[in-house]
């Protein structure tokens, strides 16, 4: 179905002037009509997740726990198309006012879904106060951004979509930009079955595309699911220091999902001897929460260097060596903040710190890696992702060799991950 | 063929194991394995099955033992003064970690070590009996996430925070324990259903606690019964690490309910302590934490009934002194309600109030005391308005298994789990389509179990599989058959 609109164009504006170019929808594009990869259709036509952690409880449904425990509820039923549609969404740069930024400039499925930066950049280069954290199993949290202020993606991604600091958009220029172009006119069609396009619908489909970003099948998931061998013994040691109470980093990175998703104090200083983030008190008022930052999953934790809300630190030693530092020896002198308990004195060794960040190792898989369209129905290039599948690092297995030997640079150029893509 | 009385030594465990794994056989055919001085505990555990039985024999083990699997064993064999002996040299971190279920630890002597004592992470149906652990790191006894477990039996001295610490879990009974010279002798954190039955908590800093600490995952405590204890002289000075909440504590505290809420305390033995006997707060009572929106701060429906109180609050410290001279006394009280726990709106009570010196309780209600008859109290019977007919808040039937059957539904689970990372239908990903699979192997599911377990390059053009043998013989052709039944 071709979709002919004539748009009024604002001249001077690169989105519409792509949009007037492409005012006949492009019949390259389709929605896939099959669920990604682990995601199987429910009776609505939905798509639900199979995973084997669902065949264990939580206590409380909390989703917290150790090796065996079950998730937190996942945002999923999505239908296919509407996945699909957030793809092309999410890598298209014509989401942001001068068509510069999509949402994968800061979260690159090539670094793990964010950007390998300190502190993310926005919009004509601006630099974020924070870093961009990854999204992998981003579905399954109901405490998001670092500051942990906001509960779920959709109410979430209006920060990034309008801020001016990140994609300058407005809504109302968003909608336009959208409804102009005649590919994302027949292609919301697909996903919604109306033909007119609305900020709900887009703020769906990219929930829809996030939620089906799973990494749930690491070594370490073998493990929990009882093949021992899966870990070498170097990890297992790491395993045993990092949910020893000595450590204590599985009290606040609780497996499954290695984010208990609350707020804590641990008192990284944002630059030497400096505190300029308040974090959650900023949000709350709450002069307790001074400092205050959601734990973040520790899910390929491996693949998003550097650590902490403002990337203070460099390397996982380095951010596993802050915690052996001592209780608020970031901290100024002029601060009381609100330590969290678990922050102590630990004294780590040498040793084990290399057994953690070992084990850290072992929490990598990104086999449910998406495909990263090659052309978005802006027509814009697709931003700083042109990488990201061939650094694709599966980790399937068992055996690392083997994963090293065989699942690395993957030949996938000609063929379409998941459904049909351009 | 294994007897449950045949010894065997761990490479023989492993031998006879995977004969029985390859005839098929059940873990019925429990197995006792014997680890003596010299030898690593966790080298049994390694080989152990479920339902196998470790025995360690006295002598002095100096590792950390961690426990993945289901319905294990870990039994000391105490000859006359001669323990098993775990100590960590004030060098290892824990002496036993476990997350399996249905663990049972007894038995076993536990020194120096760093961490805890024995910690589990979301372990259900386990049992920790008989343990005698002394200056063993930040918690004695800390079940995490657990579900049904009895903690019975223990004696624990000079931990640096509790000595047997419930966090966030539910259903425990914690019956029988002898702690003494910690800085809290039995905590209950965020959980829920717990029986506190017959335990011992002297010289601590602060006896028995019951408490929602704000910041966690799990954020209620409710449904608690703190029965029959003797919560004797809790005086000792906290030596709590700095930053915990217990060393927040004022010592002399007997027993301290911080915004739990459907806590029965009745029938105890609480005296000699010196700052009160009993204090139920809301969460004003500790300072240096970050709040938590999430965390109702205010104890509600706290039920004091009978207990015997004598000699408590000889001197009150820090802010219960200060409390206490508005009162115009420098006695501490039996009993205090403190900040909002004092409320009526919280809805708690108090049997024959006169008998004990109270602070806030006034506006509290007065609860039922029955008197109990020697008949009554023989036969267990239900006098009235007693907790006495409750015996456990364990589970009557243990907590669900957790395993992934062997069936169609398991089959799916695996192969969208792992399979579909590389294998679409109809198009090629990291693996040759499904599709393409299916024309090459028809309907033979046992070739394509075969292959899985140890693949080797078949196609030149797709790299080799990665091995499945971390599935079962029987996973493997049920997945095998799912991937051929699939038809979109």
């Amino acid at each position: 179905m071709a979709c002919v609109l004539l748009v009024s164009v604002h001249m001077g504006s690169p989105a519409a002037a792509i949009a007037r170019e492409t005012s006949l929808a492009d019949s390259r594009f389709t929605l896939s009509e099959t669920c990604p990869a682990s995601f199987v259709p429910n009776e609505s036509g939905g798509c639900d997740l199979r995973n084997r952690y669902r065949k264990y409880r939580s206590l409380r449904d909390a989703g917290v726990g150790g090796l065996k425990t079950g998730l937190p509820p996942l945002r999923e039923g999505f239908s296919p198309q509407q996945i699909d549609l957030g793809r092309y969404l999410f890598f298209d740069p014509m989401l942001s006012r001068d068509s510069s930024v999509s949402c994968a400039s800061c979260h690159d499925p090539a670094q793990g879904f964010s950007d390998g930066q300190a502190r993310a950049v926005g919009i004509d280069g601006q630099i974020l106060p924070r870093s961009a954290p990854s999204l992998w199993n981003v579905g399954f949290l109901s405490t998001l951004l670092w500051d942990g202020s906001k509960t779920s993606l959709e109410e979430q991604m209006q920060g990034p979509l309008y801020s001016p600091m990140e994609m300058d958009n407005t809504p109302a220029r968003l909608l336009s930009t959208l409804n102009s172009n005649a590919t994302y006119s027949a292609l919301f069609e697909q996903a919604f079955g109306a033909p007119d396009i609305t900020l709900e619908q887009v703020y769906t489909a990219i929930t829809a595309f996030e939620s089906s970003l799973i990494s749930l099948n690491s070594r370490y998931d073998l493990y929990a699911h009882g093949f021992h061998s899966a870990l070498s013994t170097e990890e297992i040691a790491g395993l045993n220091v990092f949910r020893s109470f000595v450590a204590r980093c599985a009290e606040c990175h609780t497996p499954p999902l290695f984010t208990n998703q609350q707020l804590a104090v641990i008192g990284v200083a944002d630059a030497p001897d400096q505190l300029i983030d308040v974090g959650a008190e900023a949000v709350t008022g709450d002069i307790s929460q001074r400092g205050a930052f959601r734990v973040p999953s520790l899910r390929n934790v491996a693949r998003t260097a550097p650590y902490m809300h403002r990337g203070q630190k460099a390397t996982l030693e380095d951010a596993a060596r802050f915690y052996t530092g001592g209780r608020g020896h970031e901290v100024t002198e002029d601060e009381s903040l609100m330590i969290h308990w678990h922050i102590w004195e630990p004294r780590l060794s040498d040793t084990e710190i290399d057994l953690l960040t070992h084990f850290l190792g072992a929490l990598t898989d990104e086999a449910f890696m998406p495909e990263i369209p090659k052309a978005v129905p802006s027509g814009l290039p697709v931003s700083r992702a042109g990488s990201g599948q061939q650094a694709i690092t599966a980790t399937l297995m068992h055996n690392a060799d083997a994963a090293t030997t065989t699942h690395n640079n993957l030949a996938l150029t000609d063929s379409p991950l998941r459904g049909s893509t351009p | 063929m294994i007897t449950s009385t045949a010894k065997a030594t761990a490479g023989l465990r492993a031998l006879t194991g995977a004969l029985l794994a390859s005839l098929g056989a059940s873990a019925a055919h429990a197995a006792i394995i014997e680890v003596r001085e010299g030898e690593r505990i966790q080298e049994a555990v390694n080989v152990a099955a479920p339902g196998d039985e470790i025995l360690v024999y006295p002598g002095l083990y100096s590792e950390t033992v961690y426990v993945d699997k289901d319905d294990i064993t870990l039994r000391g064999v105490v000859e006359g003064d001669n323990w098993p002996h775990l100590d960590g040299k004030k060098q290892l971190n824990d002496a036993i970690l476990y997350s399996g279920n249905g663990f049972s630890v007894e038995w076993f002597k536990i020194t120096h070590y760093k961490g805890n004592a024995i910690m589990g992470q979301a372990g259900n149906n386990f049992s920790i009996r008989n343990n005698w652990v002394i200056d063993s790191g930040v918690y004695g006894i800390f079940p995490e996430f657990g579900e049904n477990g009895l903690i019975e039996n223990n004696i624990l001295s000079g931990i640096e925070d509790a000595a047997i610490y419930v966090g966030m879990s539910d259903y425990i009974d914690v019956r029988n324990n002898q702690v003494f010279d910690n800085v809290a002798g039995i905590e209950i954190e965020n959980s829920r259903h717990v029986l506190v039955e017959g335990n011992l908590a002297k010289n601590n800093t602060g006896g028995i606690l019951v408490f929602i600490t704000p910041g966690l995952p799990i954020k209620s405590s409710y449904d608690a019964i703190i029965r029959r204890n003797f919560v004797l002289d809790n005086n000792t000075p906290n030596f709590g690490i700095p930053g915990s909440l217990v060393s927040q504590i004022p010592a002399g505290s007997g027993i301290i309910v911080m915004s739990g809420d459907d806590v029965i305390i009745e029938d105890n033995v609480i005296t000699g302590n010196h700052n009160a006997g009993i204090i139920i707060t809301s969460q004003d009572f500790v300072t240096e934490i970050a709040s938590d929106t999430g965390s109702d701060p205010n104890p509600d429906r706290v039920q004091i009934r009978d207990n015997v109180m004598f000699d408590n609050g000889a001197s009150p410290e820090g802010e219960m002194k200060l409390l206490m001279l508005t009162k115009f006394t420098t006695t501490g009280p039996d009993i205090l309600a403190y900040q909002g726990a004092a409320d009526a709106e919280r809805g708690s009570c108090i049997s024959r109030r006169g008998a004990y010196r109270t602070h806030g309780v006034g506006d509290w209600a007065d609860c039922d005391s029955p008197t109990i008859r020697a008949n009554d109290a023989i036969a267990g019977r239900e006098p009235g308005d007693s907790t006495r007919a409750v015996a456990t808040k364990m589970l009557p039937e243990p907590a669900d298994p957790r395993v992934i059957t062997a069936d169609a539904s398991g089959a799916e689970l695996v192969y969208q789990g792992i399979c579909a990372g590389c294998h679409a239908y109809n198009v090629r990903l990291i693996g040759p389509p499904t599709l393409a699979i299916q024309a090459q192997y028809g309907e033979d599911a046992t070739s394509i179990a075969a292959y899985i377990a140890a693949p080797e390059r078949k196609r030149p053009d797709f790299p080799t599989m990665p091995p499945q043998d971390h599935l079962s013989a029987p996973m493997r052709e049920l997945v095998a058959e799912y991937m051929l039944s699939l038809r979109n």
